[in-house]
């Protein structure tokens, strides 16, 4: 009876663990290109902040790392996935910017010997921001930051930059302020795969915590860039390029057009940040967490241009 | 010692000596800055109200009535962008001398402290903010006989990865000091309402570049005059919680000057000055 019971609840364990594992999602979406797709939603203690797209890609010699998770435990997570699929050293994680969820899992790889790459403005936003987000996700993460602490990049990005893995390079461009100040995309020619960062959602509200201008002339730059695909930083792990840049740039457009309006007629921030680009709501998630946030930035940005 | 208590006229630390020959101004606000840095760690904390605190520091303890009346503060419920939240000051009694906006648990509370030109007629003055956390918002108003009378909202903090940081530091530095001015219908007829926009990082500094292991000073708009012709409509002291590129909407009684001018200051010593006739109203 005894033991019955305690093989119930090893086998139980072993489920828990095996799932655990499990639930770490890696998909090879070409060859030598995995992505583990982040949940749309808030990061959260439910799930370790894994919200935001994680990209691998694998060369002759090396792997390079393409954002490393929302916290320590998901980026060991991904690391364990990661070395199920490929012997091969990691050589280069790369940052796509300064937001939380995808920088807090770079402490789960920082012994790995791989070097760390971000825009030329990264460290900086680090220095600059990374205390408040470690003390304001506290509230809903709680202990699961205990044991994340930033890791800045070593490597930095002025303009553009190739990675070496060994018979497969990867082109890194570094992009003026539009999502954030430190944006970085990487594109891995060899397969024709295009990782943004949050320079692009799908189905995720946009976030601009930079310059809605900024974000809009990026699209434009960012549509002429030669892929087949493209793993945005939030939504599916990937879509059609460059087709997937649409329905944010309407959405931006939207949002500058109602703004511009607002201000011309002398509306205040408060009033007109409550209004400007409401009727986008349907067609993303997450819109009552960030759109209003958006149009107050926004609204803040372009009354300088106002007469 | 708590973070929280940590203001503009910031209480000195038992253990805490001032350099001689330092720059007392910028070694507070750096020592709120390290204070709050160190503090953000102890969020999860029992939180203690700083009010009690500030009343010291900022008022002097004098008595403070708690009541609407005087002075009303529109406030969002939700800060929905942590470096960029509006704040609007109603002054409903004339003759107010003064009133100073105080972000309760802010590293600086005190955000700007107005003084009022006598005759000016201000009747509201809007500007934004940087909300740092779960916060009670203050207003005190100082009416001619020097009584204190203060109302308080409380504002949420805005999502986790909202900072209450520069969006884009490059371009902040490259406009520093530039001004626009702009005018307003005012919904009161005998009224005329108007902007100041000043482009200024209003850095709370202290953050340490981990590459070049450099800390970038505070660097921040500390004193505004604004005047319609020679006459003061307000003036401002302010620190580190008023947003980047402060901006100041307000409405006043005009006295038929022509010309709008602008002085601000910074903590770096950087006066920057601006002229705009007054015109009908756009």
């Amino acid at each position: 009876m005894l033991q019955c019971t305690i093989r119930r609840l090893a086998i139980a364990c072993l489920c828990l663990v095996a799932s655990g594992a499990k639930s770490f999602e890696l998909t090879e979406i070409a060859p030598g290109v995995f992505v583990h797709q982040g949940e749309t939603a808030l990061m959260s203690r439910d799930n370790l902040g894994g919200i935001a797209n994680l990209g691998a890609i694998v060369g002759e010699e090396a792997i390079a790392v393409i954002d490393t998770g929302g916290s320590r435990a998901e980026g060991e997570a991904f690391l364990a996935a990661l070395q199920q699929r490929s012997t091969k050293p990691i050589r280069y994680v790369i940052d796509t910017h300064v937001h939380p969820d995808h920088i807090f899992g770079n402490i789960a790889f920082r012994d790995t010997g791989a070097v760390f790459v971000g825009h030329k403005n990264l460290p900086r936003a680090m220095a600059a921001r990374g205390p408040h987000y470690l003390a304001s996700f506290r509230e809903t993460m709680g202990t699961l930051l205990d044991d994340v602490s930033l890791v800045p990049p070593t490597l930095t990005v002025e303009r553009e930059t190739t990675l070496d893995l060994g018979g497969r390079k990867i082109v890194l461009k570094a992009w003026r302020t539009a999502h954030s100040d430190s944006d970085l995309t990487a594109l891995d020619p060899q397969s024709g795969t295009l990782f943004t960062g949050d320079l692009l959602f799908l189905q995720h509200v946009p976030i601009v915590d930079g310059s809605l201008l900024g974000f809009l002339s990026v699209i434009d730059e960012l549509r002429k860039i030669e892929a087949a695909r493209v793993v945005p930083g939030h939504g599916p792990a990937v879509a059609p390029w460059p087709q997937a840049l649409a329905a944010q740039k309407a959405y931006l457009d939207h949002l500058t057009r109602d703004l511009r309006a607002s201000i011309a007629k002398g509306e205040s921030l408060a009033r007109a940040a409550a209004a400007a680009g409401r009727s986008e709501k349907p067609n993303w998630l997450l819109f009552e967490d960030y759109h209003t946030r958006n149009a107050t930035a926004g609204f803040a940005e372009l009354e300088w241009e106002a007469p | 010692m708590s973070p929280w208590t940590a203001s503009l006229q910031a209480r000195k630390s038992p253990n805490e000596s001032e350099p001689r020959g330092s720059r007392p101004g910028l070694l507070r606000v750096a020592t709120a800055a390290a204070l709050f840095w160190a503090g953000a760690a102890l969020a999860q904390e029992p939180k203690i109200d700083p009010w009690p605190g500030l009343v010291t520091d900022i008022f002097h303890d004098r008595a403070i009535k708690e009541h609407e009346g005087v002075v009303a503060l529109d406030a969002p419920k939700r800060a929905e962008d942590a470096a960029i939240v509006p704040m609007t000051i109603t002054l409903l009694e004339p003759g107010l001398r003064a009133a100073t906006l105080v972000i309760d648990e802010n590293p600086m509370p005190m955000a700007a402290a107005f003084s009022f030109g006598v005759g000016a007629g201000v009747a509201k003055i809007e500007t934004r903010v940087r909300v740092n956390s779960y916060t009670n918002v203050h207003v005190v108003g100082q009416t001619a006989d020097g009584a204190l009378h203060s109302v308080a909202k409380f504002v949420k903090a805005s999502g986790g990865c909202s900072a209450p940081a520069i969006k884009d530091q490059d371009e902040a530095a490259a406009n520093l000091g530039k001004m626009k001015y702009r005018e307003f219908t005012s919904e009161t007829p005998a009224l005329r309402e108007a902007q100041i926009m000043i482009r200024h990082p209003n850095n709370s500094g202290l953050q340490m570049d981990p590459i070049t292991r450099a800390y970038l000073p505070a660097h921040y708009v500390d004193k505004v005059e604004v005047r319609q012709g020679e006459a003061l409509i307000f003036s401002m002291e302010g620190g580190i919680s008023l947003s980047e590129d402060p901006s100041f909407r307000f409405a006043y009684k005009p006295n038929g000057a022509k010309v709008m001018r602008v002085e601000a200051r910074d903590n770096q010593g950087n006066v920057f000055k601006g002229e705009w006739p007054i015109g009908g109203a756009s």
